[in-house]
């Protein structure tokens, strides 16, 4: 309908996975490594990479017009 | 829950949030033209997204904060709701359902029920539904706005109204379609901001088997950990084994229900009632660009929806683990006595136990000195042990308090979440606490203006007409909400009002679509009267049974072993009245709709829907047999 719903999905996950992944490099604070694993690096880069895909499907194409009603 | 400090990352994250959800609904408004763009999205959104908001709609934050609860209290027999309940519902929505819902163009259920029967009908369910979606809206957000004032120490009727506000400016402006839009990104919030939890705390407790090896402990005395309130055993597995706790009897499961309730109430008559007649979820599969589409629609729905357990209900059965792992420092979450109470509470239980007074009357004095809960089995040992040293005595109060279930999940999200990754999952639960709100909404507005307002008091108007009335009646909407919330947390039985009010809705209506569906004898007189006294049946078996010191309104008939039990049984009555009126009354009453009339309504009167072209693995009825026969592995794997 007008608006591809990849495109505020994509733009939101790649905003937020660049958030958390540069707070996740750039602090040094125990918290931040929950049981070994810094969290915030980890999984904000996988967001980022989500919410990249998204916004490439969303610039491919769309997701066909309305077939029959 | 002590409050939580967020810091200007999890700030950051939750406001980019609100901005792109209002910025989604400005977007959208210049497509809507008409009253059917902003009602019903004019069928034309794509499958996936159908999908995913179908089972978003569903996926309320009542949802994710109760299933932990469900989780911590029983084990992973809550997973029932999704594996015995859920799938089978959806299947048969997509299979059977789907083709007379969006192949009779009816715009909402309640206009099927028109086309079906008469407006009759239809007035009933309209009515009932459009309370019930008022009251639903209410709890959420009085739900959010106690989150709120209770972990960042936010004022409630300024959260309440400032969420209401935002949620008003993107139903507003771009309809079901903006509500169905933030569904899907809530959808994926929620997976992606709770699966680094579920996956520290597997880490964290050490697996499945280390799991099961303490659970067995936990089963064996549950008021260690004030999980019951009598001192109780279960079997090893009650916890972590799915079917044998339950297959066992209602004194051999911590939910207390036999397997008949689980698979004929909680199975058969609250799921498919759910999935198969609720408007707030059909809706989203009516708003697809076809009839393929809207038959994949609760499919493609169902994928997710049979791993959510793993989602949802594990934080609860891994805090359970945590609690009885020592050394990890974690204690399921409790109010806390304030220290100004203290003395207060230690003179009423040293006069309680020099009275000797009954375990009931105690706890309750007890638990107005506190200001708390406390568990019935633990007082009743304390008392026998009011000789101990003082600071003793506080901490085996302290440890007496009741759990509060509701906050198992934030506390595992304060856990394991440093700042970054904690605004992220907040702000899925803040998400999915408005979208329960604008999910109803959106529900309530369509039902409203179509089945009420265009069916009985203003017929025959221009669309544009019935469009500005959609966006009046969304305001309503809104507004009645909000006085929802303060009626919910006014009165404390107020989860007892609503309780009664779903139960009206979905059971017995059930039995009217089943009927009507597929049996073209069905009459309008019949299904009125089935589907009426179905609800009241509800009202009346919830009156006259207790369960958890809830209900029994008439006279304490029965008690149940706990409310889900009360639950499942009320369905299993108000169903089973339903039905049998409607088919017996319509036997004995004379058909208004000739065959003509009914093409297209009725399973044997409607032509099979072609399926040549469709390759065998992307028919609706091969693919729910797939997705069946993972349930019933998934099944077997937690047997």
């Amino acid at each position: 309908m007008g608006l591809d719903i990849r495109w505020p999905i994509g733009l939101m996950f790649t905003l937020i996975g660049a958030l958390l992944a540069i707070s996740g490099a750039v602090t040094k604070s125990d918290h931040a490594i929950s049981l070994g694993v810094n969290i915030n690096l980890v999984w904000g880069l996988v967001l980022l990479v989500f919410g990249v895909l998204m916004l490439l499907g969303a610039i491919k194409g769309n997701s066909g017009p309305p077939a029959d009603k | 829950m002590q409050p939580i400090h967020l810091a200007g990352i999890d700030y950051t994250i939750l406001l980019s949030y609100v901005a792109f959800v209002i910025g989604i609904g400005w977007t959208l408004a210049r497509y809507m033209k008409t009253s059917s763009d902003f009602l019903t999205s004019a069928r034309s959104i794509p499958t996936w997204v159908t999908g995913l908001a179908f089972i978003s709609a569903n996926l309320g934050a009542l949802e994710l904060v109760g299933m932990a609860a469900s989780g911590a209290k029983y084990g992973i027999s809550t997973a029932h709701f999704y594996w015995v309940g859920a799938i089978p519902a959806m299947v048969f929505l997509a299979v059977f359902m789907m083709p007379f819902y969006y192949g009779s163009k009816a715009r909402s259920v309640p206009e099927y029920l028109k086309m079906r029967f008469d407006e009759r009908v239809r007035a009933l369910n309209s009515v009932a539904f459009a309370v019930m979606t008022i009251f639903a809206s209410g709890i959420s957000m009085d739900a959010l706005a106690n989150l709120l004032h209770a972990l960042l120490g936010w004022n409630y009727h300024a959260a309440l109204f400032i969420c209401s506000g935002v949620v008003l400016l993107y139903v507003l402006k771009g309809g079901l379609t903006s509500a169905i839009y933030t569904e899907v990104l809530q959808f994926f919030m929620i997976v992606l901001g709770f699966a680094p939890v579920v996956y520290l705390g597997l880490k964290d407790t050490g697996g499945w088997s280390v799991i099961k090896e303490k659970l067995a402990g936990v089963a064996a005395n549950p008021v260690a950990l004030n999980l019951k309130d009598v001192p109780t055993s279960y079997n090893s597995n009650a916890w972590t084994s799915a079917w044998q706790p339950v297959l066992a009897g209602s004194a051999h499961n911590p939910m207390g229900v036999d397997w008949f309730a689980m698979v004929f109430g909680l199975g058969f008559v609250l799921s498919f009632g759910y999935w198969c007649t609720n408007f707030l979820v059909v809706q989203r599969a009516m708003a697809a660009k076809n009839m393929t589409a809207a038959r994949n629609t609760p499919l493609v729905a169902a994928v997710p929806k049979m791993f959510f357990p793993f989602l949802v209900i594990l934080p609860g059965i891994l805090a359970v683990t945590l609690a009885s792992l020592p050394g990890k420092n974690y204690h399921l979450p409790q109010a806390q006595i304030e220290a100004a109470n203290y003395s207060a509470t230690i003179t009423a239980l040293t006069q309680a136990a020099a009275n000797n007074e009954k375990i009931d009357n105690a706890v309750t004095d007890l638990n107005k000195s506190a200001g708390v809960s406390f568990n019935k089995a633990k007082i009743e040992t304390l008392l026998k042990e009011t000789s101990l040293p003082e600071d003793q005595i506080k901490a085996r109060l302290q440890d007496a308090v009741q759990i509060q279930y509701n906050n198992v999940i934030l506390s595992l999200v304060t856990r394991y979440c440093p700042a970054g990754l904690l605004g992220l999952a907040l702000t899925a639960l803040l998400a999915s606490f408005m979208s329960g709100m604008a999910g109803n909404v959106t529900a309530f507005n369509t039902v409203f203006t179509y089945d009420l307002y265009q069916a009985y008091f203003a017929p025959g108007r221009t669309d544009r007409h019935y469009f500005l009335t959609g966006k009046v009646i969304t305001v309503v909407g809104i507004l009645l909400s909000i006085g929802a919330a303060y009626f919910a947390r006014k009165f404390t039985n107020a989860m007892d009002v609503i309780q009664l009010v779903f139960s009206f809705v979905s059971a017995p209506l059930f039995g009217t679509f089943l009927l009507g569906m597929f049996w073209k004898r069905t009459t309008g007189t019949g299904a009125f009267l089935g589907l009426l006294f179905g609800m009241l049946t509800s009202a009346l078996v919830y009156g006259l049974t207790v369960a958890e010191g809830k209900g029994g309104f008439i006279y304490n008939l029965y008690e149940f072993p706990s409310s889900m039990a009360q639950n499942f049984w009320l369905a299993v009555f108000a169903f089973t009245v339903c039905f049998t009126l409607t088919l017996v009354i319509s036997l004995a009453t004379v058909r208004t709709k000739s065959d003509a009339d009914l093409k297209g309504l009725v399973y044997s009167l409607t032509p099979k829907i072609s399926e040549t072209g469709v390759p065998v693995y992307q028919r609706p009825a091969v693919v729910g047999i797939v997705l069946l026969i993972v349930c019933v592995i998934l099944n077997a794997i937690f047997w």
